[in-house]
């Protein structure tokens, strides 16, 4: 990136100090915190930490896990639909609102306000929207379609994507909102240099304007991205990871195993699984985005 | 379609007179109509129940709107219901929950506006190694870091203070605001940098005087994102720190989780309601400057 | 760390418990109504020794056990905490984070007057007292809706038979015949009172006790699945998730019947109903007349401050003085761990509680038996299982060996 060129001409003291708080947090907690977890999974820790090696056995035992299989399947689902459709809606409405439309305010603030209530608060009141007796299924019958069913939450086959409605009603407003700033700093020339070229505005939007939004993009991705790797607490409130074991989900396991069954080791490794996978998505991005600028620079 | 969008882009210079009831009109707001409804419907179901008797409520229709307004469970939510022993509602966790999130978000923008900025106009060795990791931590689940940030805050004397809790809060607002931050600062036009090196200016100079005073938007989203992050966290206020500073949502979770016999669906609610308040208002209020400062054109091309 | 960072967190922690003297933190995941009204006897007697009880609940045991133990290794301890005792609390005795009180229980004499004695036990380790048992809690029990079985027109059932049976017409009356929370410890908990019940009780002790995967997959544990499937199909309809919601349709008449532990006396003594004419409870499921004995009990974490060691002290002594435990455990349901105190004002329930724990029918109970990680597989397998009607009873047991062959 261009704005990289000055810190090769004016190499400075403060700024190194002015980092220390991020130096520092990078190395003990976030490098310390993991190693320090990698370290406590190749041990048979119950309610406390101790240093009682057993070698692979809570790694063994992790992957024999039923529970643990689900939850990496419905973090699977959960994410992929997740990722595409809170893009997909987020850039949607931010093109709708970005019309030059009357009314911007309300709209934007009655799509934005979810992200402001936290997960207990939008699962709990999911869980009744979805509730078959007194939630959107009971009004669509007393409508007069009385065979109509729509209970995902009590249908372990689709209850994770009953979670995936109340996630993506929280978030996409968000996602929606850093589009809009996307695409406001798309300067207008743009849009009048395209019209002169003929090109029609979807293609505008994909070939041009898209490109031009890529750290609003990137700066949204992170943010859904580990919205979706530690959801917790919203399948807590909005079905206890039920029916049976139909919504668990990795965080949950770790938090159960942790703080339910007393088991810390296995909580760990599967910390540790969870932590590896981040590492083979966040890795290749960094040599990606920094690789580059070097050879730039 | 793709002509009339292409016209309302055309500058900002205000709509030109045009037919309310064209084609475009009436596929747009009535998309945006719809968007509207699947939003605000959860809220109109809070509020609505919040507003009901028990009785009613055990009529069983959500939507319908209350026959009898009442506003016991609002006032049963904020200063009668009970915990355990206490019935204070959630009128002590509120200002608790004040108390620990403003110098929260103070701090944790602070920092990770200076990190942004160093990161994106002074580049030194190994900070692209620094902010992978903190991107990293990103993704890193809380629940797995509560005992490393047990131990580490015993060893500073800080566990079980308010300021332990503000730590940890800044710490784990770094990654998002960071790389929010240094995003922004990044897309700012490289000259004005420039031209304040050439004119003798030195880190903290061009910080206070060019970047902070240009960063209205992006600091907006910051300071959303935290409200709403740390006034809705319940995990770290209930672990960090002791019974006489819980935030509102230990409150908010001993409400809505212990019922005591019947379930008071118009108190859990309003208690709903009065927890997300906070985050709401701010929200409302910079949602608007957040807007306005972009349209004033922060942001390149 | 190095050596100041060491004497800050200790200045901090000395600085920490010095606050008042007398002011004790207790902490607690009672809040359900009657739970919260039986700790409101334990403030009063406590706060009626000069000493002021600050009162932490924290609801849900899930939520609440990370914050204790982040207190205690955090160098924050709180004066006082309610835990499930059994073995979970064997690693914080072992890390030196608990105090031990055998003085106090010697001084008290509760060697003597604890019944059965069992209770003390589970408190102890290597010979030393760590916790002050306040109440025998018993699983196995059935509660039955008089109402309900009025409106269905059949009569209330004695045992588990007759419960099963009398399901269809219930069924047919629009009552739910089963009411059943959807969570894991109380599905986990509802096959443990099958097995207790239903079956001698060597297969109990057999199966969690001696680990014996034999038995495990046995005939008689088969028994206990078939069971539990009638269970399943009885409680089909039942969407609640937290016991005391289930306990409610019980109380309202809209389901026949709940398995759940005493503590359920709790909510039917909040809503006015009475033992024998609104409601009846059946232990051992009417079937094998015995009871478990659990129970809750407090533990004192090592503290610095002289004042509040004190307070502990009489706060422990407390807990166990007659006068305390007639009016904590009729509040809360439970037995109360002491035999030699009159308890002629508890119910028609209680005292057939009371008689069975004076002929010693009694049953080790499960959280003494097993692990918490255990335990948290089993009620896992239970989830699945209650929650999905195609899983069959002979590989639900196949899973249930699994789980006990791997068991410590």
């Amino acid at each position: 990136m261009a704005s990289t060129r000055p810190s090769q001409l004016f190499r400075n003291k403060t700024a190194k100090i002015a980092a220390i708080p991020m130096i520092v947090t990078a190395l003990f907690v976030f490098v310390g915190g993991t190693v320090w977890t990698v370290v406590y999974s190749f041990t048979k820790s119950g309610l406390l930490p101790r240093l009682k090696w057993v070698g692979l056995d809570q790694y063994e035992r992790l992957w024999a896990t039923r529970k643990w299989l689900i939850a990496i399947e419905n973090l699977a689902i959960y994410g992929i639909c997740m990722l595409v459709l809170v893009f997909v809606i987020g850039f949607i409405l931010a093109a709708l609102i970005d019309q030059k439309i009357r009314f911007e305010n309300t709209i934007r603030t009655i799509i934005l306000y979810p992200f402001a209530l936290s997960f207990v608060i939008t699962g709990l009141v999911w869980q009744w929207m979805l509730n078959p007796e007194f939630g959107v299924q009971n009004i669509v019958r007393e409508w007069g379609w009385e065979s109509f069913t729509f209970n995902p939450l009590y249908n372990a086959d689709i209850a994770i994507y009953g979670v995936l409605i109340a996630g993506l009603w929280q978030a996409s407003g968000l996602v929606m909102v850093l589009m809009l700033a996307g695409l406001r700093g798309i300067d207008q020339d743009v849009w009048k240099a395209a019209r002169v070229d003929g090109i029609p505005t979807w293609k505008t939007y994909i070939r041009i304007v898209i490109p031009m939004m890529r750290p609003v993009f990137i700066t949204a991705l992170v943010i859904v991205v580990t919205g979706i790797v530690k959801i917790y607490d919203l399948i807590v409130a909005q079905t206890g990871g039920g029916p049976g074991i139909s919504t668990e989900v990795p965080a949950k396991y770790v938090y159960d195993m942790m703080f339910k069954a007393s088991n810390l080791g296995q909580g760990f490794a599967a910390s540790t699984m969870m932590l590896l996978t981040v590492l083979l998505v966040v890795i290749p991005w960094a040599i990606l985005e920094f690789g580059d600028s070097k050879k730039h620079g | 379609m793709v002509e009339a969008s292409a016209t309302a882009l055309d500058g900002p210079q205000g709509p030109k007179p045009r037919k309310v009831f064209s084609r475009r009109n009436i596929f747009l707001y009535g998309t945006l109509f719809v968007i509207a409804i699947y939003y605000a419907l959860p809220l109109y179901v809070m509020i609505v129940t919040s507003l009901k008797g028990m009785p009613e409520i055990r009529l069983g229709n959500i939507f319908a709107p209350p026959v009898e307004v009442t506003f016991e469970p609002w006032v049963k939510a904020w200063s009668q219901a009970c915990t355990g022993l206490t019935c204070n509602g959630l009128s002590t966790g509120f200002w608790n929950s004040v108390q620990i999130t403003i110098p929260s978000v103070i701090l944790s923008i602070i920092i990770a506006s200076v990190n942004g900025y160093a990161l994106a106009n002074w580049k030194f060795k190994g900070s692209d190694v620094f902010f992978t990791i903190l991107i990293f931590g990103a993704f890193i689940p809380y629940q797995v870091m509560l005992y490393p940030i047990v131990i580490l805050l015993r060893e500073i004397g800080l566990y079980g203070s308010l300021s332990g809790l503000v730590l940890v809060h800044t710490i784990f607002g770094m990654p998002i605001l960071t790389l929010l931050f240094r995003n922004y600062f990044t897309s700012l036009p490289e000259e004005l940098f420039k031209a304040a090196r050439v004119d003798g200016a030195k880190f903290w100079g061009i910080y206070f005087r060019i970047m902070v005073p240009m960063s209205l938007p992006i600091f907006t989203v910051a300071v959303i994102l935290q409200v709403t992050g740390i006034w809705n966290d319940f995990l770290f206020g209930v672990v960090y720190s002791g019974p006489e500073s819980y935030p509102m949502t230990v409150s908010l979770n001993n409400i809505v989780n212990s019922s005591q016999g019947v379930k008071e669906y118009n108190v859990n609610m309003a208690a709903t309601i009065l927890t997300g308040l906070v985050p709401l208002t701010i929200y409302f209020v910079s949602g608007r400057m957040f807007v306005r400062g972009i349209a004033a054109g922060a942001v390149k091309g | 760390m190095n050596l100041t960072s060491k004497l800050l967190a200790a200045t901090a922690l000395v600085a920490a418990s010095s606050t008042s003297a007398t002011e004790l933190e207790v902490m607690h995941w009672w809040t359900s109504g009657g739970e919260a009204a039986a700790v409101g006897e334990l403030a009063n007697a406590f706060d009626a020794t000069g000493n002021t009880w600050v009162d932490a609940a924290i609801a849900g045991g899930d939520a609440a056990r990370p914050v204790m133990i982040s207190r205690l290794t955090g160098g924050d301890p709180m004066g006082a905490f309610q835990f499930n005792h059994g073995r979970q609390a064997e690693e914080l005795i072992e890390a030196g984070l608990l105090r031990d009180i055998t003085d106090i229980a010697e001084a008290e004499g509760w060697k003597d007057i604890v019944n059965p004695l069992s209770l003390l036990d589970s408190c102890t380790v290597d010979g030393r007292i760590y916790c002050a048992p306040v109440n025998i809690h018993s699983w196995q029990w059935l509660w039955l809706s008089h109402k309900a079985y009025k409106d269905a027109g059949v009569d209330v059932p004695t045992n588990w038979d007759e419960f099963v049976a009398a399901a269809p017409k219930l069924t047919e009356s629009g009552i739910l015949p089963m009411a059943a929370g959807q969570e894991g410890w109380q599905q986990g908990g509802l096959f443990n009172v099958l097995m207790a019940s239903l079956v001698p009780n060597e297969v109990f002790l057999s199966v969690y006790g001696d680990k014996d995967t034999d038995v495990a997959a046995g005939p008689e544990i088969a028994r206990v699945f078939k069971a539990a499937a009638d269970a399943r199909s009885m409680s089909s309809n039942s969407t609640v998730q937290a016991w005391n919601d289930a306990t409610n349709l019980v109380i309202t008449g809209k389901a026949g019947g709940q398995i759940m532990g005493d503590w359920a006396q709790g909510e039917f003594a909040i809503a006015e109903q009475v033992a024998g004419e609104d409601y009846s409870c059946l232990p051992g499921l009417g079937v094998t007349e015995l009871l478990s004995t659990g129970g809750d009990a407090f533990y004192f974490p090592v503290l610095k401050d002289e004042a509040q060691i004190a307070a502990q002290g009489e706060l422990a002594a407390l807990m166990l003085k007659p006068a305390t435990q007639v009016a904590f455990n009729l509040k809360k349901g439970s037995l109360p761990v002491r035999g030699d105190i009159d308890l002629s004002t508890a119910n028609d329930c209680m005292q057939k509680g009371l008689a069975l724990l004076e002929k010693g029918a009694l049953l080790p109970d499960f959280n003494q038996l097993v692990t918490p990680d255990t335990k948290d597989q089993i009620d896992t397998l239970f989830v699945e299982f209650f929650a999905d009607s195609s899983m069959a009873v002979d590989a639900a047991q196949a899973e249930f060996v699994k789980i006990i062959s791997a068991a410590e």
